[in-house]
């Protein structure tokens, strides 16, 4: 059970003056949606929350300790990210960058013990992609890699997951089935934050929203107070009809 | 990347035995030639004083030493391609042979002879290393692609300053110095300190291995997964660097071993790099001993140098693979 907190963080999106100061908690159980305009600073956000980044004032906490801290080794035992974009250099097999995951958690002499790769094979069957385990990772299509990068942060098993559009170049099936592996990872008592432009999947699976505007303004709180057509039509500078189905709110954009 | 613990030994126990082999071969081989059955009898102490000489005093020294500069460059080579991610760079593509080259000449132009030469290469290999490293950096943003071209831009330069060294050169030194710059082992005195390194950096970089195949996923991956990646980065430059200054003054310039070495290791055993760098340290030594048997047995008693040799199987052997890569 770990708590991600931030004190008072800028983050520091170049050429951009100062927003507003982010003082928020994600409490384990949390799912917190990152929704805002392309170039609003998420995926600069997730990397400052991750410690792959300084940030331009204030403080990243895991548990009340700073995060510059801890050790890099300890900090990737405890939070995990899921990546927007990937580059392969080498060929790698899809098991051995499941594998990899494992990393944080063997010491320098260790190899990678059978339990380590039942690991890995639990998270690739999960994510649907275990029958691609012996296929080179620049084989696979874009959804194949994105589940592939889902699997990974699984094999890593954080306590805290950061992910950056998660569902990035997947089906509707597949978008449907990560959301609820990352609201399944809340239920068991772990910390979710994630990067999101699909407003509908935001609020249907996230119980706190951060909204980052262009100009580095923010709000966030809990998903319903969040969920105001007008503060969205003016994130994402675009008008929007709403509806509701199957229980939750729908934003459909007007033409 | 995956491997029990058996795949790992198999393959290197097959380099090693392949290694014994093309030693063994390269101590029978050569201008006079010599039986397993001559061997045998200086192993045991016994055989003609000529046998001895030329066995304990000539042959062994040589193999060992083409052997050590053949490891310490396909080493120096797979560590540049983890640090640049690019299956293309090498310790020569980067400009470290280039200044190393550029010091023992200018020892040589001196007229400075020994361990100046061995002293000067190494200063000017160091000296590359920190030039292209520095200027990479430059304001901070710091890419292997920015790496790479730095690379070549300063290894294009000490071409030219050795070109100008060789334009202006005395006659009478010409020759030395382009052996040299072909890479010959004719020059190598004892095989002990590379041999030595080599073995010592293998065992520093086994336990730093599945860092290593981390970082070959890129540095933030790898922040993300729990690597240090600033002061594992510089320790691969500085080892890579090590490495080659070592092997260029041991047998000055040799081309296309770091290239190739660890490029064909990986079409063969993957990428794990806890397998591939000791593969590439045996293959790479066994490769260098063969190419050198050559050079002092094709037009014997006349000897080639051996950069000439790897070049010429390397040039094809590579072009073939970039050919066939997709």
């Amino acid at each position: 059970m770990n708590r991600l907190e931030t004190r008072r963080l800028v983050i520091d999106v170049p050429g951009r003056r100062d927003g507003r100061a982010l003082t928020l908690s994600v409490e384990p159980g949390q799912v917190w949606g990152v929704l805002g305009p392309n170039g609003a600073g998420k995926t600069t956000l997730l990397h400052t929350l991750a410690g792959l980044r300084g940030a331009r004032a204030g403080q990243v906490l895991i548990d009340g300790r700073p995060l510059a801290a801890l050790g890099r080794r300890q900090v990737a035992r405890t939070l995990g990210l899921v990546f927007q974009d990937r580059h392969d250099g080498f060929p790698a097999t899809v098991r051995e960058t499941a594998l990899i995951g494992r990393h944080p958690w063997l010491s320098a002499w260790q190899m990678e013990s059978g339990e380590d790769l039942r690991l890995a094979e639990a998270a690739l069957q999960r994510l649907d992609v275990a029958h691609l385990a012996e296929r080179l990772v620049s084989t696979l299509s874009g959804g194949e890699r994105q589940r592939l990068a889902i699997a990974t942060v699984l094999t890593q098993a954080p306590q805290i997951w950061l992910a950056d559009e998660p569902t990035n170049h997947l089906d509707l099936h597949h978008q449907s089935a990560v959301m609820a592996l990352l609201a399944e990872q809340a239920d068991e008592g772990r910390a979710v934050m994630m990067c999101l432009h699909d407003l509908n999947l935001a609020a249907r699976w996230c119980d706190h929203l951060l909204l980052l505007y262009p100009d580095g303004e923010a709000c966030w709180g809990p998903a319903r107070d969040m969920l105001v057509p007008a503060a969205l039509e003016r994130l994402y500078g675009q008008r929007l009809a709403t509806a509701e189905i199957d229980g939750a709110p729908v934003f459909v954009p007007v033409r | 990347m995956v491997m029990p613990r058996r795949s790992l030994w198999s393959p290197l126990a097959v380099l090693v035995l392949l290694g014994l082999a093309a030693l063994l071969l390269s101590v029978t081989l050569g201008s006079a030639a010599l039986s397993l059955a001559d061997v045998w009898a200086v192993a045991r102490g016994q055989g003609s004083p000529l046998a001895r000489t030329l066995i304990l005093e000539l042959r062994i020294p040589r193999s060992l030493s083409a052997f050590a500069v053949g490891g310490l460059l396909a080493v120096a080579g797979a560590l540049m391609q983890v640090l640049l991610r690019n299956p293309l760079a090498d310790p020569y593509v980067l400009g470290l042979s280039g200044g190393a080259s550029v010091g023992a000449l200018a020892a040589m132009l001196a007229g400075l002879g020994g361990a100046v030469i061995t002293g000067s290469a190494f200063a000017g290999a160091f000296l590359s290393t920190l030039l292209v490293f520095g200027l990479a950096h430059g304001t901070g943003s710091w890419t292997p692609s920015r790496l790479l071209l730095t690379g070549v831009v300063v290894a294009a330069g000490w071409g030219a300053v050795i070109t100008l060294m060789l334009a202006i050169s005395p006659a009478e030194r010409l020759p030395g110095m382009l052996y040299w710059l072909m890479g010959d082992l004719s020059y190598s005195r004892s095989p002990w300190p590379p041999l030595t390194l080599l073995l010592v950096i293998c065992l520093l970089l086994m336990p730093l291995g599945r860092s290593l195949n981390v970082m070959a996923r890129g540095p933030l991956q790898a922040a993300a997964l729990g690597v240090n990646v600033r002061p594992l980065e510089w320790t691969i430059y500085l080892v890579a660097s090590v490495l080659t200054a070592t092997a260029v003054t041991t047998a000055g310039s040799i081309g296309f071993v770091g290239l190739v070495v660890p490029h064909m290791l990986r079409l063969v055993l993957g990428n794990d790099q806890r397998l591939i760098l000791p593969a590439c340290a045996l293959a790479g030594g066994t490769l260098l001993v063969l190419a050198d048997t050559l050079a002092r047995t094709m037009i014997a008693p006349e000897q080639l140098p051996v950069g000439v040799i790897t070049a010429l199987l390397g040039v094809p052997t590579f072009l073939y693979l970039l050919y066939r890569s997709r």
